[in-house]
């Protein structure tokens, strides 16, 4: 009996590592950004007449860094979700609008001068946000994707959830779901909204 | 494979026409990389052991993926700067953590990645060992009769003799 017990034991055990193991998805890395401050910046915010913006501007506030661009599809599959959040205006949501032009929509042969193409980014952000719903207090531009690889991003939309010091306390790759919204985040918010 | 027939030679001529027709948009691909050589070698090097975020089983520096063009030219910055390469990895792991070195850092994190093969090649010798001592204790000749089976060997023994 033993001799088969300790071969069946080993097994199981693999079987487990396996299962959860294979159920991970590999994508979702774990941000080293949580727990440190929300590295600084300061953009072009989609109106033109507005000053630069910066997370220093927050302070004092639990607010969203929600990074998205018009040429992401899970932005726009994520979406919705957001503009109905920010009817109940629970907390500020900032959208970092992340390189909307991209190589291949730069002319053949040119490269877009650099106020040429906040231009063309800022037309192309509002018709989208005109067209899809505006949840945003403000979008950023991040049009050579510096400030993206400061907050690690590497695959749109992602979400950041930044505290009322600065400090980022919760990362998400990928579009945001009801369930994660409700299940993880909004308890998340509460607890730093007392504080 | 040796062309023989006037058909193979034209379909050989073709394809050879394809490859060259082809080169162009292959080279198209490759951006020559400006500027220095020093630091394209050192940008080279140490992008071969850092890991593109978007296609995770290709490195930096074979990667063709935007993020990976922007990290190549982030990196090219910070070694212009005369940055060494631990400050380089350092400045990625920062932002993307430890998964985007193909070495990680030896860490309490990660020493069952380090060191868990090993353990488990000594538990397996452990294991070898002790079965190997168990079936070596269990020795035929010490293995003690009882008096109804040495009667029945001699028995055996004996009718074996018989003719």
């Amino acid at each position: 009996m033993k001799r088969f017990l300790i071969p069946l034991v080993l097994f199981l055990g693999l079987v487990i590592f396996l299962a959860v193991g294979l159920s991970r998805d590999p994508h979702e890395i774990p941000s080293p950004l949580v727990g440190k401050p929300a590295p600084g910046f300061a953009l072009n915010t989609l109106d033109a007449q507005a000053p630069l913006f910066g997370p220093q501007d927050m302070k004092g506030r639990v607010w969203i860094l929600n990074v998205w661009a018009t040429w992401c599809t899970a932005c726009r599959q994520e979406h919705p979700l957001w503009v109905a959040f920010s009817k109940e205006n629970a907390l500020p949501i900032v959208g970092l609008n992340y390189k909307e032009i991209q190589p291949q929509d730069e002319p053949a042969g040119r490269k877009y001068a650099s106020d040429e193409k906040l231009k063309l980014a800022r037309e192309r952000s509002a018709l989208w946000l005109q067209r899809y719903g505006d949840p945003y207090l403000l979008s950023v531009l991040d049009l050579d994707g510096r400030v993206g690889i400061d907050y690690g991003v590497y695959g749109v939309p992602e979400t950041y959830l930044i505290d009322k010091n600065g400090v980022i306390q919760y990362k998400k790759i990928g579009a945001m779901t009801p369930e994660l919204l409700q299940s993880t985040l909004l308890p998340l918010v509460r607890k730093l909204n007392a504080l | 494979m040796i062309i023989t027939t006037r058909w193979g030679k034209s379909l050989g001529l073709a394809l050879l026409g394809l490859l060259i027709g082809w080169a162009p948009l292959q080279a198209k691909e490759a951006v020559p990389a400006p500027g220095d050589p020093v630091i394209e070698k050192r940008l080279a090097l140490i992008s071969e052991e850092l890991r593109c975020l978007v296609c995770q089983n290709e490195s930096l520096a074979s990667s063709r993926a935007e993020l990976a063009n922007d990290l190549r030219e982030e990196v090219r910055k910070l070694l212009r700067e005369d940055q060494s390469d631990a400050q380089i990895k350092a400045y990625l792991v920062m932002r993307y953590g430890d998964f985007v070195l193909y070495r990680p850092e030896v860490k309490p994190l990660t020493w069952v990645l380090w060191f868990g093969p090993f353990a488990l090649l000594l538990l397996g010798l452990l294991g070898l060992m002790a079965y190997i001592r168990e079936r070596q204790s269990v020795k035929p000749a010490q293995a003690p009769l009882s008096e109804e089976d040495r009667r029945k060997v001699e028995r055996i023994l004996k009718m074996g003799d018989a003719p």
